[in-house]
Order: C-alpha cells, then sequence, then structure tokens
C-alpha cells in the first residue's frame, strides 16, 4: 500500500508570491520523514503540496513535479480529489466533524466513495481503524456519541483513524500533537511508530525532540527573512541531523541558537 | 523592587483594594441592557394583552349575536367567525408554505454560491444586490407582481393543469381550464417567495460562511469533492442556522399583508388547486380588506383573526427551536 513520493524542483506560489523555492527531496516508502524549521519557513506549505491541499488557498500553484511511485500528481490528467483520497492529513488542531458521532467519523471518508457497505463490513472498519489509531478500547461503548465528546487526544486520534479508515497510501501530519498534552502527544507518537510498517509519514514538527524520538529522516526548512522564499536546508537520517549536521543554520536551529 | 510608595511617588494612581467600586460605565450599560432586555417582553406581553381583551367579544360570542353585527359574516349561509377563522387560517398556511417551498432551496443555493463557489468579487457585488431585493417595500412587489409577473405565469399554469392537472395542486377547475386572471394562491406564494429569499439567504450566507475552515479541510483532505465537502461540513453546521432562517422567512410570509392583498383574487374554500382564483384568502389581507368598514364588533372580530395568526406564528417559532433543540449535543457549539 505504501508508496515513495519523489519531489524535483518544487516551487509553490501564492498569487506572485513564492512561499517555497526549489525543494527536491525523496520521502522513503514505509518510514516516517519530518519537517522541522521555524514559523513560516514554509514547511506546512510544502507538505500540503503532497496531497494538493493547498489548492484550497485561491492563488495557490505549483511549479516542479510530485511524483508518487512515479506518478506526477501535478498531471494534468490527475484528479486533485483522487490524490487526496491516497494521501490522508491530519491537522494541527483536532477537527473531527462535531455533527457526526464516533462512528459516523470514522466512516466519513469511506461513505465519499459512495461504496455499500454492509452493516457487518462498515462495523469491522470502524473496529479496524479505530484499534489502528488505539482508541477502540477508550471509545468502544460510545460509538454513538458525538466526536466532538473526546479529550482532545482522543479526537487527534479519531482523526487519524478517519484518515487510515480510507487505506491511503501516504500519511501527512501538520503538527498533530502541538494542541496537545505530553501524555496524549505521547500516546501519538507510540501510533506513529505502529502505523510506519503500513504508510508512508510524512510529519510537521515545532519540536524537535519529537522528531529525533519518530522520524527516520528529517528535513530541515529556513527562510532568509520575512517575504522571502522558504526553502530547504537540508535532509539527511534523523541521527545526521541532530549529532553533525552539514549546515551551520541547521545546527544553529537545532542547538536552539534561534527559531 | 517597586514598591506601593514608589509608584506612588512616580504619579501613578492607586486604587485602595478596599475602596467602593466605582465602575459608573459599567453600571449603566448594565442597566441599558437590561432595560432593552425587559423593553422587548413588555412590548411582547402589551401586544399579546390588547390581542386577547379586544378580541375577547368575538371569541366569547357563543350565541352567534356578533354574526348579526358583523356585515362579513354571513349566518344566513351559515358562516360563523370559527368558520372563516378556519378558512383564513388554511389560506394563510397554504400560501407560506408555496412560498417556503420555493424560497428555501433557492435561497440556499443563491447562499452557497456566495459563500462557497463565486469569486469574491462577484459574491460581494451579489450579496448586496440580494439584500437591496429586501429593501423594496411590499406594496412594489404587489404592484410588480400583478402587473408584470403574472400576465407571463398565467399561460404557465394553463400548462401546468394540461399536463401535470392529475396531482391535486395543480388540477383545474371543472370545465379543465385555470384562472385566466392569474390571481391564484400559486402567484401569492411566488411573490411572497421572493420577498423572503432576501432574508433567508443573508441569514443562511452568514451561517455558511462562518463554517469552521478546520471542518471543510477535514472533509477535503479525505478526497471530497466540493459538493461533498458542503454535505459533509457546511450544511451540518449550517443545520439551525438554516432553520432559524427559514423560520424568519415564515414569518414574514405569514404576516405580509400588502402583496397577497394586490395579488389575491379572493374567496374562502379549503380546496388545494392552486391554480383556481376566488379559493383562499390570507388572514392578514383579509384583516386588511375589511377593517376600514368594520364597525366596533367587527374590530373585534377582526383582532380575533390577528390573534389567531399570532398563535400561529409563535407556535411555527416553537418548533423550529424545538427542531434546532433536538441534535444541540451535535452541534458543534460545545
Amino acid at each position: 500500500m505504501s508508496k515513495r513520493i519523489d519531489v524535483n524542483n518544487l516551487n509553490v506560489y501564492y498569487g506572485g508570491f513564492l512561499a517555497v523555492e526549489d525543494v527536491s527531496l525523496s520521502i522513503e516508502a514505509k518510514s516516517v520523514t519530518a519537517f522541522i524549521g521555524p514559523s513560516g519557513c514554509g514547511k506546512s506549505t510544502f507538505l500540503r503540496t503532497l496531497n494538493r491541499m493547498h489548492e484550497v488557498i485561491p492563488g495557490a500553484r505549483v511549479e516542479g513535479e510530485v511524483l508518487m511511485d512515479g506518478v506526477n500528481l501535478y498531471d494534468p490528467q490527475v484528479d486533485p480529489v483522487a490524490v487526496r483520497r491516497h494521501v490522508g492529513m491530519v491537522f494541527q488542531r483536532p477537527n473531527p466533524f462535531p455533527t457526526m458521532s464516533i462512528e459516523e467519523n470514522v466512516l466519513a471518508g469511506v461513505k465519499l466513495n459512495s461504496k455499500r457497505m454492509s452493516k457487518s463490513d462498515s462495523q469491522d472498519l470502524v473496529e479496524s481503524s479505530l484499534r489502528g489509531a488505539n482508541l477502540w478500547e477508550e471509545v468502544k461503548d460510545r460509538l454513538d456519541k458525538p466526536g466532538s465528546s473526546l479529550s482532545g487526544g482522543q479526537q487527534q486520534r479519531l482523526c487519524i483513524a478517519r484518515a487510515i479508515a480510507i487505506k491511503p497510501d501516504v500519511l501527512l501530519m501538520d503538527e498533530p500533537c502541538s494542541a496537545l498534552d505530553p501524555i496524549s502527544t505521547l500516546a501519538i507518537e507510540d501510533l506513529i511508530q505502529e502505523l510506519k510498517s503500513e504508510y508512508t509519514i510524512v510529519i510537521v514538527t515545532h519540536n524537535m525532540q519529537q522528531a529525533a524520538r519518530v522520524s527516520e529522516k528529517t528535513a530541515f526548512f529556513n527562510i532568509a527573512g520575512t517575504g522571502k522564499p522558504g526553502k530547504l536546508i537540508e535532509m539527511d537520517d534523523t541521527t545526521t541531523i541532530f549529532s553533525a549536521p552539514a549546515e551551520k543554520a541547521t545546527e544553529d536551529y537545532i542547538s536552539g541558537r534561534f527559531g | 523592587m517597586t514598591t506601593t510608595q514608589d509608584r506612588q511617588s512616580a504619579g501613578v494612581e492607586i486604587t485602595p483594594l478596599t475602596a467602593p467600586a466605582q465602575r459608573t460605565a459599567n453600571t449603566a450599560f448594565r442597566g441599558l441592557s437590561i432595560t432593552a432586555a425587559s423593553l422587548i417582553l413588555v412590548t411582547l406581553a402589551a401586544v399579546a394583552t390588547f390581542l386577547l381583551v379586544e378580541a375577547w367579544p368575538a371569541i366569547t360570542d357563543a350565541s352567534g349575536e356578533l354574526a348579526d353585527k358583523v356585515s362579513w359574516i354571513r349566518p344566513d349561509e351559515g358562516q360563523s367567525l370559527i368558520e372563516i377563522a378556519g378558512y383564513l387560517i388554511f389560506g394563510t398556511v397554504l400560501i407560506s408554505a408555496i412560498a417556503l417551498l420555493i424560497a428555501t432551496p433557492l435561497s440556499i443555493g443563491i447562499a452557497l454560491f456566495i459563500s462557497h463557489y463565486a469569486p469574491r468579487k462577484l459574491a460581494s457585488g451579489l450579496g448586496y444586490l440580494i439584500d437591496l431585493l429586501a429593501a423594496i417595500p411590499s406594496v412594489v412587489y404587489g404592484l410588480w407582481g400583478a402587473i408584470v409577473l403574472i400576465p407571463v405565469l398565467q399561460p404557465f399554469y394553463q400548462w401546468l393543469a394540461d399536463y401535470l392537472g392529475w396531482i391535486p395542486l395543480f388540477a383545474p377547475a371543472d370545465d379543465g381550464t385555470v384562472s385566466n386572471t392569474g390571481r391564484v394562491a400559486l402567484s401569492a406564494g411566488i411573490v411572497l417567495a421572493i420577498m423572503v429569499i432576501p432574508i433567508i439567504t443573508a441569514v443562511t450566507r452568514e451561517v455558511f460562511l462562518q463554517t469552521p475552515k478546520l471542518h471543510e479541510e477535514a472533509a477535503l483532505a479525505m478526497g471530497a469533492t466540493r459538493w461533498e465537502m458542503v454535505r459533509m461540513a457546511v450544511f451540518p453546521f449550517g443545520r439551525s442556522g438554516i432553520i432559524g432562517a427559514t423560520m424568519l422567512g415564515l414569518g414574514r410570509a405569514l404576516g405580509e399583508t400588502m402583496a397577497v392583498y394586490m395579488i389575491l383574487s379572493v374567496g374562502l374554500t379549503y380546496s388545494f388547486q392552486i391554480l383556481n382564483a376566488a379559493n383562499h384568502n390570507t388572514i392578514a389581507s383579509y384583516i386588511a380588506g375589511q377593517f376600514p368598514e368594520a364597525n366596533s364588533q367587527g374590530v373585534s372580530a377582526l383582532i380575533a383573526l390577528g390573534l389567531a395568526l399570532f398563535v400561529i406564528t409563535l407556535l411555527v417559532n416553537m418548533l423550529a427551536r424545538w427542531i434546532v433543540s433536538r441534535r444541540s449535543e451535535f452541534s458543534g457549539a460545545n
């Protein structure tokens, strides 16, 4: 299921403004890749180009290519809606649908494919997805309660369950723990470790310890100044980035000298 | 470390902890908002009392004396005030229902277009135009409906009766024709629909615009098309707003006098045939028609009809509140 991603010379624009400049990198299948960098460096923007979610903002466009197992996501024949069914996403703040029950939330994405599912099939899927998100034991007795009745950490795991229910190839996480307490953060990080056996995971984080804990590869993004485009400074094995980075800027950032 | 004395010597005025609170603006505003809130209750109570007191003679008239003194009640034809009220309530609800059936889907469509589909420039211009529709006086709608719209609609009514006449609503009169003036319940409903569209659109548009980006993105990121996103995130979030907006529109439609008065060829029946003239009338239009020539008993009877309208509107609002509260747990407000 999981796929690798190769990005070649990608520029991201908002209207006439160049937000991210000339990024080329490779993301391995069945691994965790972390994007770190100061605020506004374009790491979230870049993450969103991997499932074409940046297109939600009017005027946003890209140049260059994003290859998922060799298929360019920006090929004119590729439908962004289809891309997002292959590349799932978890957001900074937990966003279960408040009008849906826990069960309906998990099935929300599956129903989009307008497949008719038997009751037992959908129950199985709810259970396997919630188990996959380490949430089943906590919610199995109240699947009909609204998703918003859960705690923040549980809501975020519900969002992960919702994302994996549609069996994506890649899972993008945009600072998934930044609104959570340390215990919930730990639960999500444990979950990421389990999920990487099946999914290619890309995580944006402000928390460098988190990047060090969960990822195999780390990419450091930086920005020269306000109004300048964000750039990929370097990308390497996480251990290398945190012990012997090649670039001075990376070392300054991870040692806490700025950002 | 700065002590109190340091700060005093620096010219900073310090309020002692034990000093009486001097918050004039705060107190004044509190008083003002309590007054405003009470005033609305007092007004409501005053109107309700007025209606009850003035209508009392007519309501309690068991002997049928009233009917002899009010010109528009014809006891010789077996009419009573209750019977007339029945016809009028039926007509009012029927015509308002037609108006809402037409206006609600259109308004939601317009609001959705403005909030989620149109380019920004077009959206603001269109929103402004819709708001302008609300500024047109109802008497102008009445004139326009009677002179311009109805002649255009009449052939269409004939077509409806010819081809869809098997539907009871569109059934023609016994001779197979529909009203050739077009002054029928459907016309009144259509004009009322145009009048309530701006109200429903304005409120639903605001609600749709409030949809959290977070939920919209959640839907899109799962591979929802724009329409699926609207159904997953925008509609559920705006549900109570849509109901509220519809009820606002219904309130206007139920009480609208002038446009109906000018358009409808009136009559008193329980007919569902909305293409035939002289079948329906509404409470508001009836009151407006009879009031100028009514004697004191007649006024009392008309006020009793007004009371009936008041009660209907109240019931409609209570129903709407109940619908909204039924799934408040899932509203997203928590």
